[in-house]
């Protein structure tokens, strides 16, 4: 149940950047994650709701934007979405990728606080 | 008329506690001038035999100090196990938590003497999942995955394979009595993560033993230099 450490983490993140807004009521967080993330949504979401309990975070909730896999492909000399998680290969010519260059994301990028 | 909620952006990694933590533990290692390695499996994939063995060969073939933590869910089984190597052996247990993070780690090296360590190897908790989140400060990540358990795991557990440095299949000296079509794994692990380096190990005769550790001596000096 990693899910449960992650959904502590966010909480975490959450009471500091809330601390910074003078304590303001946070109504959502934003979650960015990617595929490579190694999040679940669905897993993550029951853990983060167990998590929020007993917290000032009971009423609060998690907002998920999924970032896309972005990797680098030698042949294009560029950056390129690529077909999967199961298939590291360029959307545009085909070929193996050889790095990834977005995908790994996991941060809180927003918090929703009452006015 | 109600205000609608204000929406203020932040930038928070989730894992930056860990990842802090973790960085300590690189710069910690890189200054004691030990080379950390990082195993992750499944369960049953051979990977408490696989390390057995490598801790015997470094230890007593070429004269290394090498040191194990092993991450359990709760029994000790396999740090007993892997006490037989002779080489200190210390476990972390996890409880409930089905991985380590680099806390744990940090927490159980206490009172070692890392400059006085070549190797120190990190057993994951077996779970192919929920380790590939926790960097904990290792200079190489290992994945493996036995010839018993199927050629499609790299294709079933793409983030593992994608935090992981090299693959190692274990178990070969029983390729032949389960059918394993190497070429298919081979395959998957391309699929994958193109590129990656796969290594074919039998933990029971020593096969492909020494091409690893070759590479993983090189890896070595490579970092430490
Ligand atoms: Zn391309």
């Amino acid at each position: 149940m990693h899910e449960l450490s992650i959904a502590l983490a966010i909480l975490d993140a959450a009471s500091e950047e809330a601390a910074r807004l003078d304590g303001a009521r946070v109504l959502a967080i934003h979650l960015r994650f990617g595929p490579l993330s190694g999040v679940v949504e669905e897993a993550l979401r029951s853990a983060f709701e167990l998590a929020r309990e007993g917290t000032p975070f009971g009423e609060t909730s998690l907002v998920f934007e999924a970032v896309p896999l972005v990797a680098f492909c030698p042949s294009c000399d560029a950056e390129r979405p690529v077909a999967s998680i199961r298939h590291l290969r360029c959307a545009e010519c085909g070929g193996p990728a050889s790095h990834v260059v977005r995908g790994r994301e996991l941060e809180v990028v927003a918090l929703e606080v009452e006015p | 008329m109600t205000t609608p909620p204000r929406l203020v952006q932040v930038r928070h990694r989730v894992l930056k506690q860990n990842d802090l933590v973790a960085r300590g533990l690189r710069s910690r290692f890189r200054e004691a001038g030990v080379y950390v390695v990082s195993l992750v499996s499944g369960p049953g994939s051979g990977k408490t035999a696989f390390l057995e063995r490598v801790l015997t060969t470094l230890r007593v073939r070429d004269g290394l100090r090498v040191a194990a933590l092993v991450g359990d869910l709760a029994t000790d089984n396999d740090a007993r196990r892997l006490a037989r190597s002779r080489a200190p052996v210390r476990q972390i247990t996890t409880g409930t938590v089905c991985h380590l993070d680099a806390a744990m780690v940090s927490a159980a090296l206490d009172g070692w003497r890392l400059e006085e360590l070549d190797y120190l190897f990190i057993e994951n908790v077996g779970n192919l999942v929920c380790p590939s989140t926790f960097d904990l400060g290792e200079d190489l990540r290992l994945v493996l995955f036995s010839v018993t358990e199927g050629e499609d795991k790299p294709l079933k557990y793409p983030t593992i394979f994608h935090t992981a440095d090299e693959a190692i299949i274990t178990k070969t000296d029983l390729a032949p009595a389960v059918e394993f079509d190497a070429e298919a794994a081979h395959r998957g692990v391309e699929s994958v993560r193109p590129g990656m380096a796969i290594f074919e190990v039998s933990a029971k005769t020593g096969e492909g033993l020494d091409r690893w550790l070759d590479a993983l001596s090189a890896r070595r000096s490579g970092a430490l230099g």
